[in-house]
């Protein structure tokens, strides 16, 4: 049953879609039936492959940018008392701040293309990297760092040896998080000030009134961003077992 | 011979390691102790009252604001490495089953820290040597959170021991377990000691696990805790729970009550 749910859901989701589409008798310039928009995949096919592969490039790097930062500033921020209370309120502050507001001015500097939407899915996605990478750290139980301190340990070793571990669950937690939002940040760079990716195709479709062609365009990116999440939680569970205790353990009973 | 010393130490909590001692709340108040090689030492008292804190200050992780603590000869600066501690909390790592838990401290202690690799085999057989000494025997791959808690607590006795340390802290280590597993681990303990003969320090409110297992107990005041009452214990090892139920026993353990009962006046 629990391996059946999300497909159940989906297709509960596209039958109401569906539904409200043959009720409401609501033309396809308007929103375009499910049906509609898997015709127009179809029929767009080379193009929406051509430009979601842009798009996937352009998100995985921005996103591979923003987790290797992410993770060093959040080790710092997690680590040091003094690094929180001076960054935090800056990375609160600069993550309230609208990034496609931002688009225009990253044109503007590195001119329209890859590189703006490269740095929008990067703005998009460091953040709820480095925070929970830094609550990971910053929970660490005290006793913990006494024992290793007892030990003569260097603030390598518990990084290494509890930190990073630690952090882990945080972190692909983050990571599925992180991803979306990356896609979310490209394909709105795109949609701006883009030459290529499914933003501009978008852009494209709607000024030709072309709809299916925009939700055509909007499954392919949620397919790519099930399809990513689905990655990283195959390594989260490869990963992080210990923090997931699920069927298959064994309890051992008496003191 | 003594061989951790305390000499008129006083503690403000809160700030550790501050110059001023002012009209802040003491944690430990002119603390006098002399510890001797080998010796397994008992401190009660109220909670609250700095027990903790002496621990701490014995394993170097917090400096006292006056007097001076010196193990060995030497002046405690700086967090000792010969040091085991054990908490109430088992605070195992839980991504890593028992053994390669136990085998933590000699990833990073020195000389086991660079001879990890070549010592492998014989560093898995020590670990499990220590398991097997705590009844723990055939847990070795499991992970903590399949053990119950009075088997977590055995494993991190075998964390704090396995590189032989001289020094074995114990900060409350059986306050989160039933009576019946309590007094198993009571046994276990007074066993590794025998065998080892490290020096122990055991901070409790137990009274009776106080008497059970250590050879002097020291009774210290609530806060700002300061020691008012040293008793040392004469009742042949090893001591069983028999013992417990002993005449001198039951004295011993109602004569210490009676002076952390003075201790909370004062």
């Amino acid at each position: 049953m629990q391996r059946l749910a999300p497909w159940l859901a989906t297709a509960a989701f596209v039958a109401v879609w569906w539904l409200c589409v043959v009720i409401f008798d609501i033309k396809s310039f308007v929103l375009p039936s499910p049906w509609e928009a898997v015709k127009a995949i179809y029929q767009f096919r080379y193009p929406l492959f051509v430009h979601g592969l842009a798009t996937l490039t352009t998100t995985l790097v921005g996103f591979a940018i923003a987790v290797a930062f992410g993770m060093v500033l959040g080790i710092l921020v997690g680590s040091s008392r003094l690094a929180y209370s001076a960054l935090y309120p800056l990375l609160v502050g600069f993550n309230s701040v609208p990034k496609a507001a931002l688009v225009p001015v990253l044109v503007i500097w590195f001119g329209a293309g890859t590189v703006p939407a490269v740095i929008t899915a990067f703005m998009l996605s460091f953040f709820p990297v480095v925070a929970n990478v830094a609550t990971a750290f910053a929970t660490i139980e005290p006793e913990l760092l006494e024992v290793m301190r007892s030990l003569g340990a260097s603030q390598r070793d518990m990084t290494l040896k509890i930190g990073i571990p630690r952090s882990l669950p945080f972190f692909f937690a983050s990571l599925k998080i992180a991803i979306t939002l990356a896609f979310v940040g490209s394909v709105i760079a795109e949609i701006v000030a883009g030459n290529s990716g499914i933003g501009n195709v978008m852009l494209i479709a709607s000024s030709n009134f072309n709809i299916p062609l925009v939700f055509a365009a909007l499954l392919v990116v949620g397919f790519m961003g099930v399809g990513m999440y689905a990655i990283f939680d195959f390594f989260e569970r490869r990963m992080t077992s210990w923090s997931i205790r699920g069927a298959g353990a064994q309890f051992a009973g008496g003191g | 011979m003594t061989f951790i010393q305390l000499t008129n130490v006083d503690l403000v909590y809160g700030s550790a390691g501050a110059k001023e001692v002012g009209g802040e709340t003491l944690a430990v108040s002119s603390a006098n102790l002399n510890i001797a090689l080998g010796e397994f030492l008992a401190i009660v008292g109220p909670s609250g009252c700095g027990k903790s804190t002496l621990l701490k200050l014995i394993a170097g992780l917090v400096r006292p604001n006056r007097g001076s603590v010196t193990v060995d000869g030497l002046e405690v600066t700086h967090p000792l490495k010969t040091v085991g501690m054990a908490f109430q909390n088992a605070t195992l790592l839980p991504w890593r089953n028992i053994r390669d838990n136990v085998m933590l401290p000699l990833e990073i202690v020195e000389p086991y820290r660079s001879r990890q690799k070549q010592d492998r085999e014989a560093n898995r057989d020590r670990a499990e040597t220590l398991l097997g000494k705590v009844g723990l025997s055939g847990f070795a791959d499991r992970m903590p959170w399949q053990l119950s808690g009075g088997m977590q607590q055995r494993a991190q006795l075998c964390r704090a021991l396995i590189h032989e340390p001289s020094i074995l802290l114990l900060d409350e280590p059986f306050a989160a377990l039933d009576t019946f597993t309590r007094e198993d681990l009571w046994s276990v303990l007074q066993e590794l000691w025998l065998f080892r003969k490290c020096t122990i320090i055991l901070v409790t409110h137990e009274l009776r696990e106080a008497v059970y297992l250590a050879e002097t107990v020291h009774v210290m005041s609530s806060r700002p805790g300061r020691i008012i009452k040293t008793s040392s214990v004469d009742i042949p090892r090893p001591r069983t729970l028999e013992s417990t139920f002993q005449p001198d026993f039951v004295d011993l353990v109602h004569d210490l009550r009676h002076h952390i009962s003075l201790g909370k006046q004062h």
